[in-house]
């Protein structure tokens, strides 16, 4: 049994976001790229502690993107993922990312596909829900536990108001939330092993442009606070009535 | 024609549901259509109010084998919707479910998907034009959406909820899921205990807490403040991984994002994985002992001092506001 993780490469969660080209991309000068927390904390560690106790045989890394993407994916392997996989594209939107995956996957045997529940730049919750859409498979959103006996998962996910034991045969895309794993730290023999482990590189397969982004625009900070002294509680209630509205 | 998928819970049509109604009804009117909903295994009444949202026709699905949400089967429900409506344009909450089954869909319809809308697209010859936030609320992107179908979720509490005097025509209308095989099965369901408090994700008001309340013992005040607000109530990372409140209580990037009205943050520093996750407030009031604290820079109203002595304070005053204003 394999496991498939797509990786996404996102700015570190500290950058400080500026745009360029007339505010249409995203500045890449000076930002530090990780992994996406979500793929690796949850999805891609669990993957190998799967792997680790025997539940599974290999975990391979996929990631939609150019070469600059490389040094992000090594650092998977440094985590001890077994290979990886690059779609040389830009990977213009989820769609076009996820049919990728989805065709790597199909072609390749993957049984388990592990993604995290969103990124932290593009925070669309898509890929993962797509890939399963492509592969025609069942999709497990936010799971904060997960477990395999055989062929056969046992998952727990945030549901509205709680949350449920499922369970459910392979093949399976699971989204995977806090609780899955603890996050790691790559030790010195992952890290020199992750140079020389195989990462191949494949070329996209036509898609169309579903969506495009047309302009970004920074956030308006808060204009400055107000302060409110400690024994007048009053006046901030008041303001929160008059001036805030929201009381 | 724009289709909009609804959901009931605990008795309901979720608010996040009759948000996406309203939405879809703005964009109708956009675009010179009408707005088709679809309802699952909902009431009379529930169906009334998705009606009162703004819902011109409802096409509304007895199955129950749909009451397990699977994202498989509900996709397979909407496409056959869009099919019967010739819907263009479907519209869903970017809720749990809408996570789940509006991606699905987009890959079934090859159907461009903006996940997370905050405002109402404009129309660009037969395109539309969406915001949604990018970079964890630092950022806005203005999306186009170039396929023929097109599909919007729409962030939770991005607009109020308005319920009219329109009514719907209710249809009864049938679905094949033959072929349609969910593999997924459900063994147990956990309840968070929220003692009576409206969710967080649909929460107006909330009151956080964090490491600077030195122990779970100490919530009681917390506690007591949201209920004068009718407030929820919530917790940083740190306080969640102590075990002092409940995982499900956790908000920030990598617990819950929430966008309630009034956010008040009591002894949270407001690390910057925490703000990811409540910078879309509408207001947000900083109460912490450290006047440092990084937070206060991202807050409307601050008072520096001991939350001990600050939060009674502040609970005599809302009292006295409740008193004065009933």
């Amino acid at each position: 049994m394999k496991i498939l993780v797509p990786i996404s490469n996102v700015p570190d969660t500290t950058t400080k976001i500026a745009f360029t080209n007339g505010d249409t991309e995203f500045n890449t000068a000076g930002v530090q790229f990780i992994i996406n927390p979500y793929d690796e904390w949850y999805a891609l560690v669990r993957a190998l502690e799967l792997k680790e106790t025997g539940k599974a045989e290999k975990v391979t890394i996929i990631h939609v993107g150019l070469a600059d993407a490389d040094a992000t994916i090594r650092k998977g392997f440094a985590l001890g993922a077994d290979d990886g996989v690059r779609v040389d594209s830009e990977g213009p939107d989820a769609y076009f990312v996820a049919e990728q995956i989805a065709k790597y996957a199909k072609d390749n045997g993957y049984d388990l596909i592990m993604t995290g529940k969103e990124t932290i730049n593009y925070n669309g919750s898509s890929v993962g829900g797509m890939v399963a859409g492509f592969m025609d498979l069942p999709f497990i959103s936010l799971a904060v536990k997960f477990d395999l006996e055989g062929n056969k998962a046992t998952v727990e996910q945030d549901v509205d108001g709680g949350a449920q034991v499922v369970e459910c045969e392979l093949p399976l895309v699971v989204s995977c939330a806090k609780g899955m794993a603890e996050q790691r730290i790559p030790n010195m023999k992952g890290i020199m092993s992750a140079r020389t482990k195989p990462l191949t590189v494949v070329a996209a397969t036509g898609s169309d442009k579903l969506t495009n982004v047309k302009s970004y625009t920074l956030s308006a900070g808060r204009t400055t606070v107000k302060m409110i002294d400690e024994n007048n509680m009053d006046e901030l209630v008041n303001l929160l009535h008059t001036e805030a509205k929201v009381i | 024609m724009v289709l909009v998928y609804t959901e009931i819970n605990k008795g309901k049509v979720k608010k996040s549901s009759l948000e996406a109604v309203n939405y879809a009804s703005k964009i109708a009117e956009l675009t010179g259509s009408t707005v088709t909903a679809i309802a699952i295994n909902a009431d009379a009444g529930q169906l009334e109010d998705i009606g009162k949202a703004g819902a011109k026709k409802i096409l509304s699905v007895k199955n129950d084998a749909l009451a397990s949400l699977d994202s498989m089967l509900l996709s397979a429900t909407i496409e056959q919707a869009v099919k019967a409506e010739s819907a263009k344009i479907i519209i869903f909450s970017f809720d749990i479910i809408g996570k789940a089954v509006a991606p699905r869909l987009s890959a079934r319809l090859k159907a461009g998907l903006v996940a997370g809308a905050v405002d109402y697209p404009t129309v660009n010859g037969t395109n539309l034009e969406v915001k949604k936030n990018v970079f964890s609320g630092k950022a806005t992107a203005v999306y186009s959406i170039n396929s023929d179908v097109k599909i919007i979720s729409l962030l939770p509490n991005s607009f109020p909820v308005k319920l009219g005097d329109n009514s719907a025509t209710v249809i009864d209308f049938a679905i094949d899921l033959t072929g349609v095989i969910s593999k997924i099965v459900i063994k147990e369901k956990k309840s968070n205990d929220v003692g009576g408090m409206i969710p967080l994700p649909e929460a107006e008001l909330v009151v956080s807490a964090g490491r600077g309340m030195k122990g779970p013992e100490n919530w009681g005040m917390i506690e007591e403040l949201a209920k004068e607000l009718k407030a929820t109530t919530a917790c940083s990372r740190p306080v969640a991984d102590m075990h002092w409140r409940p995982h499900h209580e956790h908000v920030g990037q990598t617990g819950v994002a929430i966008r309630p009205n009034l956010y008040i943050a009591i002894g949270i520093s407001g690390a910057i994985q925490h703000l990811a996750g409540v910078n879309g407030s509408k207001t947000i009031v900083v109460i912490n002992s450290d006047k440092e604290a990084p937070f206060f820079k991202s807050a409307d109203y601050g008072v520096v001092g001991d939350a001990f002595t600050i939060v009674p304070k502040l609970i005599e005053a809302v009292k006295k506001f409740k008193a004065n204003h009933n």
